[in-house]
This record gives structure tokens, C-alpha cells and sequence, in this order.
């Protein structure tokens, strides 16, 4: 069977598009490697998603944003994606170990957590390391935690943490805050949360299980051992764009290069959400990316 | 057969004291990467009914059992083999990779 679109990635993008796409008469399938809803879905509470007054569960919200999909024909299947050749009419794309074609697809594979990269770290992750605070934080009742980064998931983790642990160290490398100003507020009311400011985290300490972590002060030099059951890990994403280096044009990070028409340098590929180089990654602008790339499909395809 | 459920009073029984390997996913309600990890862990389930028992924890009704095998992180995936932890899958995982426990 010939797709008019294939997704590759099923989280707010991908089910967007996927939307969009369906409701526009095309026959659409979306691949995603684990479950539906990506990032969005480990995310315990989204506040800035509109429509929700009192806020929505990650999860909940990836299985409505799939229903919706669903509901106007789209097609969701779980496999993950290990080829893909997008030069030609046919794109070819090997998932689960099949062989699909289409005649457009749409890039939405997003991203995931960035690593430290430290000596350990792969070990620990489940012995003191984690990349999820609001799954993993129970398990640090009443404990110090380190979260590294300052951004807006590293202040989210920090604010979730400060209700369970006893405190809660943020290490920062710069001297201030990228995070918005609804997190920075109640992080600095909280009365457990400390930051360590011009620093990272430069080596872990550990047995069987993480106990403490070896920061560097990036002006002064200084370093420092600080004792803690738990380092969260919130320094930023890496796209996951490793399938379609070579084809598609990325930017230096990674990132695919694609303007807000979602128009990859390949004729009949597209790029949506997390995945494209812009200025704000956030459930909203990756809906957004999913419209217009559902559109522009729609349009290559007429032509 | 479909996923169990495990808790103190039948852990080391069923689990511990089972003739093949048994799959253990550690989760709780709260957790959206468990949520995830849901109906995969069902499907392997579904599609691995004679070669190995699978079964859930809830680590909010069990906490003493996450203590015991250190689950500091969930979901979590825990073979048992013969009694002993036989391997460890921290975080969502596709289904090949539990497949790949079973070889």
C-alpha cells in the first residue's frame, strides 16, 4: 500500500498533522517507536496547553490527541523506524521491520533528554540518576537531590522535588535563570530549593547507588563534593534526527532545517515539532508545525 | 493468561519461587512513562504466554517490595530467574528489548 503520508513520530506534532492530514481526505499512517504522545506524555501536568483551565495530564492529552486522529481515519502503528530513504517520488521507510512506501512524510521524531555524558551515568540511571522527575521523585522522599540545568523542565523538576525532598540543590551554569518567570517564583518561595550558580556537575560519586556529585564552579574553579541520594538531569534535548543525517539538511545542533512552511530541502518531506530548528519548542508550536505540514503535504501532493 | 498482579503475599512464591522466568514491571498510576509502557508490557505478555510469567507491581501499594529490589526508578522491568534478578530494564522500552531478556 502507497501512503499519501507517512508520520514518523506520534506526539502532538506527528498526531496534529496526523489530523489535519486525515481530515484533508489522505491516507495517513503514523509510526511511533514506544507509545503515543512522546515527551509530552511522561510530563506529569501540562499548564500551558489552552483549553485546559485547570491544567491536563501529559498522558491523557497524547491519547486524546491520538483519538482525535484516529477518529478522521489516520492509522497509528508502534514500530520503530530503522531506514528511511526520502530522495525520490516514493519515499521508502523500513519500520518494525516492513517495508513502507509514501509519497510525502512528515519528520516529527522529536527529541529526547539530553545526557551529562559523565563516567557512570548510564549505570545510575535507576540508582540515582533520572531524567523524570515527577516519575522518580517519590523514591527521593525526604532526601537531598541535585537538579542539573535552569531551564523551564529543570525548574519544573526542582519545584515538583522541593515538595517531597528535604532540599533541593539546583546547579546552574550561568549566573541566572533561563526559566520563565511561573516557575522562578515559587521556586524561590519554597524554602528548600538553594542554587549553585556558575557551576556544573563534572563527575559522580557512587557505589552501587549514586551518593553525592563533584561540581565545578566554571569562574573560580573551584570544585566541590556534595552529598545527595538523587541527580536530576534536565540540561536540554537532543533531536532525534540520527535516521536522516545525510538526506536532510541540519543545522549544527542537529536540528532539521526547515522554515515555518515545515518544507524540508527534500521535495515531499516535511519537518514538525521538537525536531525543526526554531525558536520555542512547546506542545503548542509542535501542534502548530503539524497543521502546516499537514497542509503543505496536502498542497505537494495536488501539484 | 493475562498480566498478574504481585504484592507482598504472593512475591516470593509466584515470583521468587517460579519453575521459568518471570517479568516484573514495577509502575504506578501517576507515572505517564508507565502509562506508556503499559500495553507493551501487555502485548509481550500476550505474545510470550508459555515462555515467561508476567506481572505488575503498583510500588504505591508495594513500596516495601521496590525497596527490596532497589527500584529507584519506574518503570522498571525486572527479570527473575530461579530467584534472582536475572536483569534489569530501567524506563520505557520497546518490545524487543524485553524479547531480548527471554534469549
Amino acid at each position: 500500500m502507497l501512503y499519501d503520508v507517512i508520520v514518523i513520530g506520534g506526539g502532538p506534532a506527528g498526531y496534529t498533522c496526523a489530523l489535519y492530514a486525515a481530515r484533508a481526505n489522505l491516507n495517513v499512517l503514523v509510526l511511533e517507536k514506544l507509545a503515543p504522545g512522546g515527551q509530552m506524555a511522561t510530563t506529569d501536568r501540562v499548564d500551558n496547553y489552552p483549553g485546559f483551565p485547570d491544567g491536563v495530564e501529559g498522558f491523557e492529552l497524547a491519547m486524546s490527541m491520538k483519538k482525535g486522529a484516529e477518529r478522521f481515519g489516520a492509522v497509528s502503528q508502534m514500530a520503530d523506524v530503522t531506514e528511511v530513504k526520502l530522495q525520490g517520488d516514493i519515499k521508502e521507510i523500513c519500520a518494525g521491520g516492513k517495508q513502507l512506501q509514501a509519497r510525502t512524510v512528515v519528520l516529527a521524531s522529536g527529541a529526547r533528554p539530553r545526557e551529562l555524558g559523565l563516567p557512570g551515568e548510564k549505570e545510575l540511571r535507576g540508582r540515582g540518576v533520572s531524567y523524570c522527575a515527577t516519575c522518580d521523585g517519590m523514591f527521593y522522599r525526604g532526601k537531598t537531590v541535585v537538579v542539573a540545568g535552569g531551564g523551564d523542565t529543570a525548574c519544573a523538576d526542582a519545584l515538583y522535588l522541593s515538595r517531597l525532598c528535604q532540599k533541593v540543590l539546583v546547579v546552574h551554569r550561568r549566573d541566572k535563570l533561563r526559566a520563565s518567570a511561573a516557575y522562578q517564583k515559587p521556586l524561590l518561595e519554597a524554602g528548600n530549593v538553594e542554587f549553585i550558580w556558575d557551576s556544573e556537575v563534572m563527575a559522580l560519586e557512587y557505589a552501587d547507588i549514586l551518593i553525592g556529585a563533584h561540581l565545578r564552579n566554571k569562574k573560580t574553579g573551584a570544585q566541590t563534593l556534595i552529598a545527595c541520594s538523587g541527580l536530576f538531569v534536565a540540561i536540554g534535548q537532543v533531536p532525534e534526527t540520527g535516521l536522516f543525517a545525510g538526506q536532510i539538511d541540519l543545522d549544527p545542533a542537529g536540528y532539521v532545517l526547515a522554515g515555518e512552511d515545515t518544507r524540508t530541502n527534500l521535495p515531499g518531506v516535511f519537518c514538525a515539532g521538537d525536531l525543526r530548528a526554531k525558536p520555542l519548542r512547546q506542545i503548542v508550536t509542535a501542534c502548530a508545525d503539524g497543521a502546516v505540514a499537514a497542509q503543505a503535504a496536502e498542497e505537494y501532493l495536488s501539484m | 493468561m493475562a498480566v498478574k498482579t504481585f504484592t507482598q503475599e504472593n512475591f516470593d512464591q509466584e515470583v521468587l519461587g517460579a519453575q521459568g522466568p518471570v517479568l516484573v514491571d514495577f509502575w504506578a498510576s501517576w507515572c505517564g512513562p508507565c502509562r506508556m509502557f503499559a500495553p507493551i508490557v501487555d502485548e509481550f505478555a500476550g505474545e510470550h504466554q508459555a515462555d515467561v510469567v508476567v506481572g505488575k507491581v503498583n510500588i504505591d501499594e508495594e513500596p516495601d517490595l521496590a525497596a527490596r529490589y532497589g527500584v529507584m526508578s519506574i518503570p522498571t522491568a525486572i527479570l527473575y530467574k530461579n530467584g534472582e534478578v536475572a536483569a534489569t530494564l530501567v524506563g520505557v522500552q520497546p518490545k524487543e528489548n524485553l524479547e531480548a531478556l527471554l534469549k
